[in-house]
């Protein structure tokens, strides 16, 4: 197996208050792993960590043979690389964030080709076909002229799914990706997100959806107050948990 | 009141409700009668005032497409148009630069407001018109060389005084619609890989559009009229143009007269234009798309929006 993600000793303050206190992960190729743990416990800034929509204060995030937002000097020095670098990096990371953030003044497919057209400067036919391929693929394939704003929560975040995956990304990040939906949306999305992990995309997926970590995780981590408590295989981890902070977690969670 | 002075007539048993249907009969109001007759009443005599007073009506006429008149308010959109264009291109630039990290960028750009907002239009007009007192020349070393009264005539000095000017109030417009868009934007943004210039002009600016044009308008339908002060500085825009033929005729009111018709019209159509902008950049909005086309209403309907939403369902 090999490692797609890795990340040594993570660290992050929000105005002094450390929100993650060393964190070490590995993923490897075609693996999913679900974060779970609870609120404020870290997932996300971690996720947002990974993919540098925040900076670190110590530790290093490493994906497919390059540091992601910063350049190894020597004698440990790590020096955050130009915008135009990062930018680079950053498309090659797929993200589906909590609120879709769709853009709103576009059409769904508008919203796939956009990366596509204006960043990989692709043909604009052959982006549509493809888009449009990615649309049906999460089961949208006819509502491709519809804005955000006509769509159910669910259909946005298939979108917002679909969008990421136009970028062939080595990796997808999910931050919480059912959290905002109406409960009897939840499922159309989590199916698409079985159909990704079953097709050898790598995830990173933060969830409250223990159902799903337990179905489609190879393995699962637990967050607790900024590091990660426990981490293994679902059977292993949601079944028999050693921390006592993390059985607790699950106590409430599964209960 | 009725029912607190006497809340006995209101009370009924219950047996007294023996039918399922009933027949409602709406309140009346005689009042909204009065007054609408009242109004309609001052209206006529106000009507006739004008009708019987000193106004020559054929002078009105004649000189609201004489060719001095059509002339200066071409004039007037031409310098209006172009003023705005200055006005929305340096609101943009300088909204952006006092969102920027830098703070030297963000002191230029509260200065430029600070001043320029801060200051009458028509004394900016006049130091525009005057520049040539503090520069005499202006000079690109090497490449070109002008006397500044050749280069500032009054067209270029209200040019510059009206766009700049409507710049000031244009960045706090545009600042405002850049910061009412959802952060989460920006990061879809960042995160498919989009340049920080990407970003503002495909993903930021296209949805400040919705908030920024009906100011926007306002504005627009202002500098048509405000662009009436370059006649100080002598631009023959259409004020300017009637003033000289009134100093000559004499029919001073009759040329206001005339004036008033094209400002209204000029701006009537401004309106028209505002709603069906407004109408694109709203697509993807709910309701935007589907509005119906533009109508006068003459102030007739009470709240537009909700007179939609009744067509619709």
């Amino acid at each position: 197996m090999t490692t797609v993600v890795k990340a040594i000793n993570i660290h992050k303050n929000f105005n002094g208050q450390a929100v993650l206190t060393g964190v070490d992960l590995d993923v490897s190729d075609g693996e999913v792993l679900c974060i779970l743990g609870p609120s404020g416990g870290g997932k996300s800034t971690l996720l947002r960590c990974l993919n540098h929509l925040e900076t670190l204060d110590d530790g290093v995030v490493w994906i497919d043979g390059s540091i992601i937002g910063y350049e190894l000097r020597d004698g440990g020095v790590l020096r955050e690389l130009p915008p135009r670098k990062v930018r680079r990096q950053q498309r090659e990371i797929g993200m589906v964030f909590q609120h879709f953030n769709l853009f709103p003044h576009m059409t769904a497919l508008q919203n796939v080709i956009e990366g596509p057209v204006k960043v990989r400067r692709e043909p604009r036919a052959a982006a549509t076909a493809r888009g449009k391929e990615l649309l049906a693929a999460v089961g949208l394939g006819d509502r491709g002229g519809a804005y955000p704003s006509q769509l159910s929560g669910g259909q946005k975040q298939r979108v917002a799914i679909a969008r990421a995956l136009a970028m062939n990304p080595k990796v997808m990040l999910f931050d919480e990706p059912t959290s905002a939906l109406d409960p009897e949306l939840v499922g159309e999305v989590l199916d698409v997100m079985r159909k990704l992990a079953a097709s050898g995309t790598t995830m990173i997926v933060v969830t409250h959806e223990i159902a799903f970590a337990r179905d489609v995780a190879d393995r699962v981590a637990i967050m607790v107050d900024g590091t990660i408590r426990e981490i293994g295989p679902p059977s292993e981890v949601l079944a028999n948990p050693q921390d006592p902070r993390v059985r607790s977690f699950l106590t409430r969670v599964l209960n | 009141m009725l029912s607190q002075a006497a809340p006995e007539t209101n009370r009924v048993g219950a047996d007294a409700l023996q039918q399922r249907s009933y027949k409602i009969v709406r309140l009346k109001h005689p009042g909204r009668w009065l007054s609408g007759v009242a109004v309609v009443i001052l209206l006529a005599l106000l009507v006739k005032a004008f009708a019987d007073g000193k106004i020559q009506w054929d002078v009105v006429g004649k000189f609201l497409t004489a060719e001095v008149i059509l002339r200066g308010f071409a004039n007037t959109l031409l310098i209006s148009f172009f003023a705005m264009i200055i006005g929305a291109g340096l609101g943009t630039l300088f909204a952006v630069m006092r969102l920027s990290q830098n703070p030297v960028t963000r002191f230029v750009a509260w200065l430029y407001v600070w001043i320029f907002r801060g200051t009458p239009v028509l004394l900016q007009l006049l130091i525009w018109f005057n520049i040539a007192l503090v520069f005499p020349t202006i000079t690109i070393p090497g490449l070109y060389e002008a006397r500044t009264v050749d280069v500032v005539t009054p067209f270029v000095a209200a040019l510059l005084g009206l766009g700049i000017n409507e710049g000031a109030y244009m960045t706090e417009v545009v600042r405002g619609g850049i910061n009412s868009v959802d952060h989460g934007q920006t990061e879809a943004a960042k995160t498919i890989g989009m340049s920080r210039f990407q970003t503002l002009w495909r993903i930021i600016l296209p949805q400040t559009m919705r908030l920024i044009i009906p100011p926007m308008g306002n504005s627009a339908i202002g500098m048509l009229k405000f662009s009436s002060l370059a006649t100080a500085i002598s631009f023959t825009e259409m004020l300017n143009a009637a003033q000289q033929v009134y100093f000559v005729n004499g029919a001073v009111i009759e040329l206001l007269l005339v004036c008033a018709v094209w400002y209204l019209l000029g701006t009537t159509v401004l309106n028209i234009v505002q709603f069906y902008i407004e109408r694109y950049y709203g697509r993807g909005v709910a309701r935007g798309a589907s509005r119906p086309p533009f109508r006068f209403s003459f102030g007739l309907s009470r709240t537009a929006p909700r007179q939609a939403n009744e067509e619709q369902s």
